[in-house]
């Protein structure tokens, strides 16, 4: 299992090195100069101009840019940003928990809704709820989610008015961050309210996030628990006289998870893009809206370090997720 | 009362293209420890009939019967949680593929000591001897560290082993198996046949055994009943049908045998099942049958007396009498 493990992790390291490249170029590619956005409307003198392409390295090769860049993530420095000067790596751990939060709890959402959404569809194939669910869950699927996003807080926040529209926690509530989780803070603070004010904060943002991979795993779910309903080992649990709910939760469930726990790793990955536009659209001050800042003032080592730090996130998962097969299925773990 | 009886069983398939009827008409009746053999090709309606009985077939699947009776109890007629306490503890089955019959996810001490605590109710320590004691008894080497194993971590014999320690786990009175050696090798095939045998014996259970293998009818059953096409064609105790067989089917199965070859080139049957398009008006075997004539193409033939094994012939007296050959 160690052995796997490490092989795995050693498959990590083109990956990686194929991120840091295009990100790296990426940026580099899109029109604009960050020197200009950061002088503003006032401009600066050509003098100046100069210095600062001298300061941030721009009058070198390109390639010899990338290889200054590369040589300092190895040593664990992703550069200071441009514009707060402060470093890339420090700001993203001061913000990530925001876009953790939020993910964990739209995954949450999406899994808790979606596994049993799929099991009761397969088991009840053809009928009204395995109709009404498909048919709704391609819509979920199809749905772009800005839009999604708009008309709930159209309906919940701006007509009923049950939720607020953006922000994290009501601004009658300060208390000091300890774990970066807002959920976990606020009840440390012992404030009354504020954990309440927290949960109703991530009640829509967690909807929109978690819509798509709410609709891709029941669907999947009911089409895995569909092919494993066919087994005979499944003939044989019935042959046995263990109750459907038994047999449908217990031994078909656990077959029907292999390909479920694939999409929900690779979800993981959808989900950190969609929550570039969700936090942006809930004002969410995670790590989606700072990239998206960080894009339109080029500021190029944020770019760079928070799309390297998501793709890394996302390989965790996804290793995570060969672990899991391991776990769920023994045929699959190594003799 | 036999110990199950079953009288005039339907089964008829929803396809895409209509109703496919599998199973025509099938009596059945099986004594307390008394051993039945269903033979016939594939498609014959062996398979689901039993199935049928068990309550295994998929929704596609309408069931119909006057009676389908076990110990007096209408299964048909109890509601699924009632039927349920009866499938799996006192009517038990096994299947043709070990190998894919064993959930993979779970050890198989998991899988045999859940039919214990379900049925049996016993507490862990109990499961656990017992389960022990049922992997000795269907002769499975070191039970103990066994119980620990998944279903890929054995070979089919052993598997098999295992479906059939499940399937005893409660002492049924009647155990159905569906062509239990097929998937496996001739010389563990012997033994799965022995170990079954051993099992009636020691505890008295009815068993059916669905096979194809007329020769381990020979060896093993007591009664048997051919089926052809979802019909019962003939029935009768496994000395006389070896003997005299009454319908043209029979004699047709018992002269593909290899060991009654007369010649170098074994007889075969021409011809295939009947599916559900090429189904023909009359009797169901007449487009293979040597001895049809135009009755038995337009007519469809009923059931005779036990005296000429309840055959489903046309011309089972002009046999019997040697007038056909």
């Amino acid at each position: 299992m160690f052995g796997y493990f490490l092989t795995r992790l050693g498959m990590f390291i083109p990956t990686f090195l194929g991120v840091t490249l295009i990100s790296f170029m990426f940026i580099r590619v899109l029109p604009g100069d960050p020197i200009i956005v950061m002088a503003g409307e006032r401009g600066m003198t050509e003098e100046r101009y100069q210095e600062l392409v001298e300061k941030l390295g721009f009058d070198k090769p390109v390639l010899q840019q990338y290889w200054d860049y590369l040589t300092g993530v190895m040593q664990g420095d992703l550069g200071e940003s441009f514009v707060t000067k402060k470093p890339v790596w420090d700001e993203f751990f001061a913000l990530f928990p925001a876009t953790m939060e939020l993910s964990i709890c739209a995954m949450i959402f999406a899994v808790a809704l979606g596994l049993p959404a799929g099991v009761i569809a397969a088991v009840n194939r053809g009928k009204f709820f395995d109709r009404a669910l498909m048919s709704s869950a391609l819509v979920g699927y199809s749905m772009p989610i800005f839009w999604w996003a708009l008309l709930l807080i159209i309906v919940f926040s701006g007509n009923l008015g049950w939720t607020p529209v953006s922000g994290r926690i009501d601004l009658l509530y300060y208390f000091p961050d300890v774990t970066g989780f807002m959920l976990i803070d606020s009840l440390l603070s012992g404030q009354e309210g504020a954990f309440k004010s927290a949960v109703r904060h991530l009640i829509l943002p967690t909807i929109v996030l978690g819509t798509i991979p709410l609709a891709v795993i029941a669907r999947q779910t009911r089409s895995a628990m569909l092919e494993v309903l066919g087994e005979d080992y499944i003939r044989t649990a019935r042959a046995k006289g263990l109750s459907p709910s038994r047999i449908n939760g217990l031994h078909a469930l656990r077959n029907a998870l292999i390909p479920v726990i694939t999409v929900i790793g690779l979800s993981v990955g959808t989900l950190l893009a969609g929550a570039i536009l969700t936090e942006t659209i809930f004002s969410w001050p995670g790590i989606g809206k700072w990239m998206v800042d960080s894009i339109f003032r080029r500021d190029y080592p944020v770019v760079q370090g928070g799309l390297l730090m998501i793709a890394v996130i996302v390989m965790l998962v996804n290793l995570l997720v060969d672990v899991l097969y391991g776990v769920i299925n023994p045929k699959i773990r190594r003799r | 009362m036999s110990l199950l009886e079953i009288r005039n069983l339907t089964v008829e398939f929803a396809t895409a293209s209509g109703q496919f009827r599998a199973v025509d008409g099938v009596d059945l009746s099986v004594d307390k420890g008394e051993l039945m053999a269903i033979v016939g090709e594939s498609g014959s309606g062996k398979s689901v009939s039993m199935l049928a009985l068990m309550g295994l077939l998929p929704w596609t699947a309408t069931i119909t019967a006057d009676q389908l009776s076990f110990e007096g109890i209408d299964l048909t007629k109890i509601s699924a949680r009632e039927r349920r306490k009866i499938i799996g503890k006192d009517i038990a089955m096994i299947f043709q593929e070990p190998m894919s019959s064993l959930n993979p996810c779970f050890t198989v001490g998991f899988q045999i000591k859940e039919a214990l605590r379900i049925h049996l109710g016993l507490n862990r320590k109990d499961r656990h001897q017992r389960a022990i004691e049922l992997f000795d008894q269907v002769g499975i080497p070191a039970p103990e560290s066994r119980l620990k194993t998944f279903p890929h971590q054995m070979s089919g014999g052993m598997n098999q082993r295992v479906m059939i320690a499940m399937a005893i786990a409660c002492t049924p009175k009647l155990l159905i198996a569906d062509e239990p050696t097929t998937a496996l090798d001739v010389t563990i095939q012997a033994q799965i046949l022995d170990l079954l045998l051993r099992l009636r014996d020691e505890q008295g259970m009815g068993l059916v055994l669905i096979t194809h293998d007329m020769g381990v009818v020979a060896e093993t059953a007591e009664r048997v009943q051919v089926q052809y096409a979802g019909q019962k064609v003939e029935e009768q105790p496994v000395a006389d049908l070896f003997r005299t067989p009454r319908h043209p089917y029979t004699t047709a199965l018992l002269n593909a045998l290899p060991e009654r070859a007369t010649s170098k080139m074994l007889p075969t049957i021409p011809g295939v099942v009947p599916g559900q398009f090429d189904r023909p008006k009359g009797c169901l075997f007449s487009p293979r049958c040597q001895h049809a004539n135009d009755i038995c193409r337009s007519l469809p033939p009923t059931p005779h007396s036990a005296q000429f094994g309840k055959a489903r012939c046309h011309h089972v007296e002009q046999i019997t009498a040697g007038e056909l050959a």
